[in-house]
């Protein structure tokens, strides 16, 4: 009988060989010099939003009327602002309520649009039509119009922010998701589900969503830079975050108009620790498409 | 003025040189860091006007050694030895100048997607003509010359053809075009990468056909690649067998053939069902294991884990031996005087042999006058028109036809996932089987499954095997818990996987055993009909073989009915008790096996058996089919077969269309042409010469 059961085609040599490739990957993310830098930055912030209190030399709330609109010095290494708050230390605190808010945000718009993207995908015909009709119409609203209008309207409050940003992102993943979806309920394994009876859900959920994992992972880390962008703009314009935040947008609301009196350390190191969380997401996002990519 | 006349009398003026020397050609890809030596010490030369084929499974250079020859290698692929000689001159050598002539003028490559190789934005015209502008050419003759060139490759109508951009062309038009350029240059060498792979038997029967003439008009040389031994041997003087980027052995392709002697050469040519061999006699044989890791290869002699004659002599590597004394004769095995006697990993006999089933079964699903036509942008495709087919209980039923001719379509509206046009009946045991599987019952859902063509595409890439079969058993077999358990363990070894691949994902297996889990999924709530669409047709002959025999077994044991959808005329005949052949969505035979396979035939299926290329080497004379398959949007009139019919009779073919008339009980032919007529034409091959075009 032995001689009858043929020895199966060895596969150890074959997966090890697959399994490396899969490591590579990350390997590819570890050695790509534009994910490094991307992480190390985001992971600075990140540990600032964290434990900021503690590492700021000073309390970013504490006022010195003493010692307003200092020059950067040994003391003050981002100097003060006008009420004598230490700069330096609302720097470092004020990553934390723009990285609660922002990844939030992109988190529910990605929930949300994962799912509109599944069932316009899936079920195609009418669903996707009427629901497309929906997702076009909200692609034609400008995300800080919008805004505004709707934090005037809803009152100003962090929750309001994560639900109108999440709410815009939507529409833009739902696009996403749905041409991932409609190559792969062309795949025979779709086709299979459905010979044993699967319902819609089951094959949506748990067969096509883990497939699609990959844009959508590139899309959040897209999104999550535009929200970061856009959650500072709506601050700025004094409809996010509200005072007595560090945040560093409200800071450079609050200081732009002293600049020309020569204080730009007031603007500038709020400007600076935008530009550097919004590109290290940036970087991040290219390197995880590039290797997701190949 | 004209390049390509200075290098032809160039090499004229010389002593006849080779148009290829090859010598102990060493290629290695660095991957990650790593050398990987996946061409070893091969040798091998093509003569003046000689073709000489490449031949090899997945993975064992082939293509690799193509692109070193014309150094075309990715980046990370380096020749690491040996020398390259074409046309008398040392390839390696050459700077990028010289390289870049040597492409011009003196070697040509023919890959297998025409469609790749052409841009889609310039019309055909213009591409053929930038080959003889490159060689020098004013633009003017260069269109002149094109237009030659185009009907030099039995184009009907080139100046229509060049005025037409690629994606307006099919898939033997594109591949005469690429042949077209490719000769363009008049080469000393072309190399033809697999360039009928991608194409339909009638088809390919045609472009060999070409390639064959144009062999003998322009006395070029060939390095010819493909897989398909049948290929090979037809248009090949002498062959090299490829085995993990070594040659084995090499010789005229017809003693390889008739009588190998390396014993992986002898596997291999066990493994592909011959003219005379049926399930139902004896089973296929395998080669037990598979090819090692590219790159990766045991030291010592490369096949020796593989190999049933292996002994301690084996650790040794061994050299390439002359064999029989013969220089042009030669095997990379100690044993090549004895590789003929290779044991058999598989009793050629089966112990419990199905035999000829004396009744036949009751009738499980009857398919009456099943039409499907697609709308798409505008336009009415008729998939299928009026076909009926009845399939009994553990009988086989093979579907065959070229691509657009309905197999799948048919596959589809009978499994549920294709809802035919109304008026369309099917039934099972007799009871109707609604249009989608949704409205069918749990019974019926059980009854019908599939094992799809290409396994990626059919196993959920995210999901475990242990994950993909458990759902199946559950789904459709009601099992769980410690019962789910043991059937699974069953499953898994009556399809000869092991418990280790349980936590792999699709990704980490082979081909082969990735279509083994999709047969244990289809297997698994023990289903009556199993269709299979093409199950073999990404796989190599050696694991094709082994999973033949896995379904033989599984449908001698379960007793299930297989529709078995096929290109390949030899798997399908030994598989097949009966055989439906299809054209533009109608069945133009259908009948037992033997009988469709044996003339009096329908003129579709003989030149279907006939454009098949074998390796048996018969005189026969072929039939050839003209022309392209129509478009299923709008089919011919009458008889949709008359356009290519190489036994056209006149306005009748043209005016009416056949019915489906019984030939024998049970064996029915859609022809104008009676019986005893369609026997005296096909009896004897000779009178196949005078057919009509």
């Amino acid at each position: 009988m032995s001689i009858v059961d043929i020895p199966v085609e060895d596969a150890g040599a074959l997966a090890a060989g697959r399994r490396e490739i899969r490591r590579d990957i990350f390997r590819d993310l570890r050695r790509s010099p534009t994910f490094i830098v991307g992480s190390i930055i985001l992971l600075f912030w990140i540990i600032c939003a964290i434990f900021g209190p503690v590492i700021a030399p000073h309390s970013p709330y504490a006022q010195n009327l003493l010692g307003i609109n200092k020059a950067p010095s040994s003391a003050h290494w981002f100097g003060t602002d006008q009420l004598g708050r230490d700069m330096f230390s609302r720097v470092i605190v004020g990553s934390r309520d723009i990285l609660i808010i922002a990844p939030l945000a992109t988190l529910l718009g990605t929930v949300l649009g994962t799912v509109v993207g599944l069932f316009m995908g899936y079920f195609r015909g009418l669903v996707d039509d009427v629901l497309g009709r929906f997702v076009e119409a909200f692609l034609a609203l400008p995300v800080v119009v919008t805004g505004v209008i709707a934090l005037s309207t809803l009152g100003r409050s962090n929750l309001v922010i994560i639900v109108v940003i999440g709410l815009l992102f939507t529409p833009l993943i739902a696009r996403t998701v749905r041409a991932a979806v409609l190559l792969e309920r062309e795949l025979d394994y779709v086709a299979a589900a459905h010979l044993r009876g699967e319902r819609a859900p089951y094959i949506m959920f748990v067969e096509i969503l883990p497939n699609v994992f990959a844009p959508i992972m590139v899309e959040f880390t897209v999104r999550l830079a535009y929200a970061i962008f856009a959650v500072l703009t709506l601050t700025y314009l004094t409809l996010g975050v509200q005072p007595p935040s560090p945040d560093w947008a409200l800071d450079i609301n609050a200081n732009y108009g002293v600049v020309p009196a020569g204080y730009w350390w007031e603007v500038l190191f709020d400007a600076l620790a935008i530009a550097s969380l919004v590109v290290s997401i940036t970087l991040i996002s290219d390197s995880v498409q590039g290797a997701l990519e190949g | 003025m004209s390049t390509v006349s200075d290098t032809v009398t160039q090499g004229d003026a010389r002593p006849p040189a080779d148009a290829l020397d090859v010598e102990n050609l060493e290629i290695t890809y660095r991957v990650r860091g790593r050398a990987l030596h996946v061409v070893r010490d091969v040798s091998f030369r093509v003569g003046r006007g000689e073709s000489f084929g490449l031949v090899g499974e997945s993975g064992c250079g082939k293509s690799t050694i193509a692109l070193g020859i014309v150094r075309y290698l990715a980046r990370n692929g380096r020749v690491t030895g040996g020398k390259v000689e074409i046309d008398g001159r040392d390839v390696l050598a050459m700077n990028a100048g010289e390289l870049r002539k040597l492409r011009q003028s003196t070697v040509s490559m023919v890959y297998q997607e025409p469609g790749r190789a052409l841009n889609p934005t310039i019309k055909v015209g213009r591409q053929v003509a930038e080959v003889f502008e490159i060689a020098g050419a004013p633009k003017a003759q260069a269109l002149d010359r094109s237009q030659e060139m185009l009907e030099k490759v039995r184009i009907s109508n080139p100046a229509g053809v060049m005025n037409r951009y690629p994606h307006q062309l099919s898939g033997g038009m594109l591949q005469r075009v690429v042949i077209a350029m490719a000769l363009a240059a008049e080469p000393a060498l072309l190399i033809l990468d697999e360039p009928t792979t991608a194409l339909d038997a009638t088809v390919e029967a045609e472009v060999l056909d070409l390639i064959l003439a144009l062999r003998t008009e322009f006395g070029t040389s060939f390095l010819f690649i493909s897989h398909n031994l049948g290929v090979i041997a037809k248009m090949c003087d002498r062959v090299g067998v490829l085995y993990a980027g070594e040659m084995v052995e090499e010789g005229r392709a017809r003693e390889v053939f008739s009588g190998p002697r390396h014993p992986y050469t002898v596997g291999l040519l066990r493994c592909i069902p011959r003219r005379d061999t049926l399930k139902a006699h004896r089973s296929l044989d395998t080669i037990p294991g598979s090819l090692p890791a590219p790159g990766l290869v045991p030291d010592g002699c490369i096949f020796a884990d593989r190999c049933g004659l292996v002994e301690d002599r084996c650790i040794e590597a061994p050299p390439l031996y002359d064999v029989d004394g013969r220089p042009d004769r030669r095997s990379r095995c100690h044993f090549h005087e004895r590789a003929g006697t290779l044991p058999r990993v598989i009793p050629p006999e089966r112990e419990d042999a199905p035999g000829e089933r004396p009744d036949r079964g009751a009738v499980l699903i009857n398919a009456a006058e099943v039409s499907k036509t697609f709308h798409m942008e505008g336009e009415t495709i008729y998939g299928l028109v009026d076909v009926s087919v009845e399939l009994r209980a553990g009988e086989t039923l093979g579907l065959v036809g070229e691509s657009g001719s309905g197999k799948t379509t048919l596959a589809r509206a009978l499994l549920g996932l294709t809802a035919p046009d109304k008026g369309s009946e099917i039934t099972l045991d007799g009871e109707p089987l609604s249009a989608t599987t949704s409205e069918r019952t749990r019974e019926q859902e059980k009854a019908l499954q599939i094992v799809f063509q290409n396994p990626d595409s059919a196993l959920n890439r995210r999901h475990s095997v242990q994950r993909l079969i458990s759902r199946a058993l559950s789904r459709l077999g009601g099992y769980s818990g410690e019962a789910l358990t043991a059937r699974l363990r069953k499953l898994i070894s009556d399809v000869r996987l092991s418990e280790r691949h349980l936590s792999m994902r699709p990704a980490q297996l082979s081909g082969g055993l990735k279509q083994r889990v999709a047969i244990a999924r289809a297997f698994a709530g023990d289903p009556r009909i199993v269709v299979c669409d093409e199950p073999t047709s990404a796989l190599d002959v050696s694991v094709q073989a082994a999973i033949l025999n896995l379904l033989t077994d599984l449908q001698h044991r379960e007793d299930v009915s297989y529709l078995f959808i096929s290109h390949d005329l030899g798997v399908v005949r030994y598989l097949a008790d009966r055989i439906a052949v299809l054209y533009l969505g109608r069945i133009m035979e259908i009948g037992p096996a033997d009988q469709v396979f044996n003339p009096p035939h329908h003129p579709y299926t003989e030149a279907l058996l006939s454009a098949v290329p074998t390796l048996e080497y018969s005189d026969g004379e072929r039939i050839r089919l003209e022309g392209e398959i129509p478009s299923p949007a709008d089919p011919p009139t009458g008889c949709v077969f008359h356009t290519r019919c190489p036994r056209f009779l006149g306005d009748v073919c043209v005016n009416t269309e056949p019915p489906l008339a019984e030939a024998e009980p049970g064996h029915a032919i859609r022809c104008h042409i009676p019986l005893e007529e369609l026997r005296r034409l096909q009896g004897k091959e000779v009178s196949v010469a005078g057919a009509d075009d």
